[in-house]
């Protein structure tokens, strides 16, 4: 067996399925390397089928939008106003459910921007308790072992009352007085269910990492923390990926929680929308073009995800 | 009992902690009826849930491929929208809607219905992956040696594929009921009367936001405290030594 | 860090009556040996005698109940012990090579002694380089170790130990898990090692491998030290019944 793969180098792109069945090199763990793209001919066909899929998709939904465009029109005539189409209607609101009424930052975007902010808080303090709950300090493994099953299991909308209405409104610097905006709170309060998930994402991928690696780095004079931060983390660093980003999926799927509270995110607006048309028919179209903004967004993540949890799979 | 409401009494009066829900009869009867309300909201969700979620499964074995289509297309739709949306839709849209079309006046379904609705839709599409992932779980070779042993597809599908599934989706589950228990909370945006929103009017009346939310953030604890206990110790009564892991 | 207490006429690695428990389980019941520098011994023995437990205790990867282990005259279980000069002393390789996966072959040997010794990045380049030759990988040091089959992985792993510039060199059981036509290379690799006159103690199954390379072998068998001789002596003229026994099943 000895010798496999004479002339490979990093730069060896189809390394999945070729060299895995060379039974003397199993290691415990996906190896960190350039992302692997599977054998060409394959992707080739997959890319095709996946090409005549959306293409017919595509008809689909354009015969089915055309459809509905007529059939509105017709209705709106009947109903004696033919300015007021649903159509019409969408496009009237979707700048302001978007971006928010003019000069203010709200609608979709807020949405959005609040999901970014609470993620890469949660994930920066949650990387830290995760660590934390690893510690060979008791009472912090501890503590943050608690701080962990708290936020965990606390609902996300319970938490947003409890931090939007018990912290302060504005705070006072002498002289100064600060308002703090709603939307900043409620990015705080959001980001601590994620910071708790993350730091059970990395305490699991910490705890998956076969004990071979710490012997190893121990029995070369490394130190905890050498060890921590240069063996064991960069090993987690792929498995946690996946469960990472599904995460952020759902907390995007939680940000409209913040319009019960009165931020003026795109669901706060689509319903202020819907109170100035007073229409019930424009209801579902409303609701269900809101949505569609979230499942495009959404949904590309979370078939990457899917992609990424399958291929890291095989991998290991 | 009496003298726990005295306490409590005392407290107010003696360092103003307002915990009326102990010492005032009213406000302790409505916020019972809250928890109570997040119960069997719970409860009644879980159960429909975890029916759609098998209905779902076995619709997406099905050899036709528009039924394995339209599951998946209702799996996405609910995965990747706003669990919060799906509420106002089908509360507010879909009850429009039907009203309309059947002629009814005063909506089809109360609030409490529609939450009924669509959090079991919304925590359904999660169970219909999670079974099926149970499913495929189980080894071909053993579905295999029941075959040779001379059972029916039936037999197999009773005696060795469900038990063994069940097990291995168990955990993921757990988990997906528990994050529905938390998901309830979302009711209050429509008014059902569950412990939030019966907390929300307890401290509207008696100004005592601060007591009512970390009386409400403790119950939410326990009750999802309660739910993991539970469903770990089915969990664990239910494994088989050296299967699964 | 040399000890001025001992000289190189005394033993490089020595325990005395040293008791391991886990819990309620003795493994280890009073163990002593003595190894000379230059020395390499072998110790033998059925499975869950404690052979490896034993070689883990001296470079206190496990601790102990009592006795004592020292190197080059220093107790290795003293509480005060600076743990970090004892590891850069003595070198260990695993049964399952615990190579970083994310890291190359080159990078696995540079690692410890450019973040542990804090040496110059380029010259610990060409040791480390120097090393990959010793051990015949040549052409292989900027592979994963997913890339390399096992015996190549467990040749990586000695030059890593190497590249700490260790006094003495544990193995435990090197090659148990390794296919049988690679556990050749990694034996010639250590018995390279051992004629350079590196002090070596392994935990092997290989009787053959022990009874050329062993200037000692020992025996061990629930917990004890059963006995011991150079190897033209122990495997044809054993004295107790167990190792007798065990050498007949084996050999």
């Amino acid at each position: 067996m000895g010798e496999v793969h004479q002339d490979t180098g990093v730069r060896k792109l189809n390394v999945r399925g070729t060299s895995r069945h060379v039974h003397g090199a199993k290691t415990d763990l996906p190896v960190i390397k350039p992302f692997v793209i599977g054998n060409a001919g394959g992707r080739y066909i997959e890319g095709m089928l996946e090409f005549t899929f959306q293409w017919r998709i595509g008809v689909a939904l354009f015969l089915t939008l055309a459809g509905w465009m007529m059939i509105d029109a017709a209705h709106a005539q009947v109903q004696g106003d033919p300015e007021q189409t649903i159509f019409q209607t969408l496009i009237k609101w979707t700048p302001l459910m978007f971006w928010g009424p003019s000069g203010e930052f709200g609608g979709f975007i807020l949405n959005i921007v609040v999901s970014f902010i609470s993620m890469a808080l949660g994930t920066f303090f949650g990387l830290w308790v995760g660590i934390g709950q690893v510690s060979p300090n008791r009472h912090l493994r501890r503590f943050c072992w608690a701080i962990t099953q708290l936020f965990r299991n606390s609902p996300w909308l319970v938490l947003l009352f409890y931090f939007m209405l018990l912290l302060p409104f504005s705070l006072q610097f002498g002289d100064i007085r600060v308002d703090i905006p709603g939307w900043t709170k409620a990015t705080f309060a959001l980001s601590l269910p994620i910071m708790a998930n993350v730091s059970e994402i990395v305490r699991g991928a910490i705890a998956s990492i076969p004990t071979g690696q710490w012997e190893s780095a121990e029995s070369l004079a490394f130190s905890r923390t050498q060890t921590m931060w240069r063996v064991i983390l960069p090993q987690c660093i792929k498995r946690m990926i996946p469960p990472w980003m599904n995460w952020y999926c759902i907390l995007t799927m939680s940000t409209p929680l913040i319009s019960i509270l009165g931020v003026n995110d795109g669901m706060t607006l689509t319903q202020n929308a819907l109170a100035a048309e007073g229409r019930s028919e424009f209801l579902i179209p409303m609701y269900l073009w809101l949505m569609l903004w979230f499942f495009v967004y959404s949904y590309p993540i979370a078939m990457w995800t899917r992609r990424l949890e399958h291929k890291f799979a095989i991998e290991s | 009992m009496e003298f726990v409401w005295e306490w409590f009494y005392w407290l107010y009066d003696v360092h103003g902690i307002k915990l009326t829900i102990f010492y005032d009869e009213w406000d302790r009867n409505r916020f019972i009826r809250g928890m109570w309300t997040t119960f069997h909201l719970s409860a009644l969700s879980i159960f429909l849930s975890i029916v759609i979620g098998v209905a779902g499964a076995w619709l997406q074995m099905s050899n036709l491929v528009w039924m394995r289509r339209i599951v998946q297309a209702y799996i996405q739709f609910f995965r990747n929208t706003p669990p919060l949306i799906q509420l106002y839709f089908f509360y507010f849209a879909v009850d429009a809607a039907l009203s309309q079309l059947f002629g009814i006046t005063g909506g089809v379904l109360g609030s409490y219905g529609w939450a009924v609705v669509s959090l079991s839709f919304f925590a359904g599409a999660f169970n219909v992956e999670i079974f099926r992932a149970g499913v495929e779980s189980v080894p071909r070779s053993t579905t295999e040696a029941a075959e040779a042993l001379g059972y029916t597809r039936l037999q197999i599908y009773r005696y060795v594929t469900l038990p063994l599934a069940f097990r291995v989706c168990l955990p993921s589950l757990n988990s997906n009921l528990i994050n529905l228990l938390k998901t309830t909370t979302v009711a209050y945006a429509i008014a059902v009367p569950e412990t939030l929103y019966v907390a929300n009017q307890i401290w509207s009346d008696e100004y005592n936001v601060f007591e009512m939310m970390n009386v409400v953030w403790i119950v939410y604890i326990v009750f999802v405290g309660f739910l993991v206990w539970l469903m770990h110790r089915w969990e664990k009564s239910i494994k088989i030594p050296g299967y699964g892991n | 860090m040399n000890n001025l207490n001992w000289a190189s006429d005394q033993p490089i690695v020595s325990l005395k009556n040293v008791h391991k428990s886990f819990g309620d389980l003795e493994v280890l019941k009073g163990v002593s040996l003595d190894v000379m520098q230059g020395e390499v011994i072998c110790i033998i023995g059925p499975s869950g005698s404690g052979k490896s437990t034993l070689i883990r205790c001296i470079n206190a990867l496990n601790d102990i109940q009592s006795g004592s282990i020292t190197v080059e005259g220093q107790e290795v279980h003293d509480p005060k012990l600076n743990k970090l000069e004892l590891r850069k002393k003595v070198g260990m390789v695993f049964q399952q090579y615990n190579l970083f996966p994310h890291k190359t072959a080159l990078e696995n040997v540079m690692m410890a002694p450019v973040l542990v010794l804090k040496q110059n990045k380029d010259d610990v380049a060409r040791l480390a380089q120097t090393l990959i030759r010793k051990v015949r990988l040549d052409g292989k040091e900027h592979n994963y170790p997913g890339e390399l089959s096992g015996g190549q992985q467990q040749r990586v792993a000695i030059a890593r130990s190497l590249a700490m510039n260790p006094q003495v060199m544990l193995f435990d059981e090197v090659t148990a898990a390794l296919d049988p036509e690679t556990v050749k290379e990694v034996l010639v690799t250590i018995k390279d090692l051992a004629a350079e006159g590196m002090t070596c103690i392994l935990v092997t199954h290989e009787m053959g491998f022990a009874r050329e390379i062993a200037d000692q072998i020992y025996f061990t068998d629930g917990g004890v030290i059963v006995e011991h001789g150079p190897p033209e002596t122990f495997f044809s003229r054993a004295k107790d019944p167990r190792t007798k026994e065990f050498l007949s099943q084996i050999l």
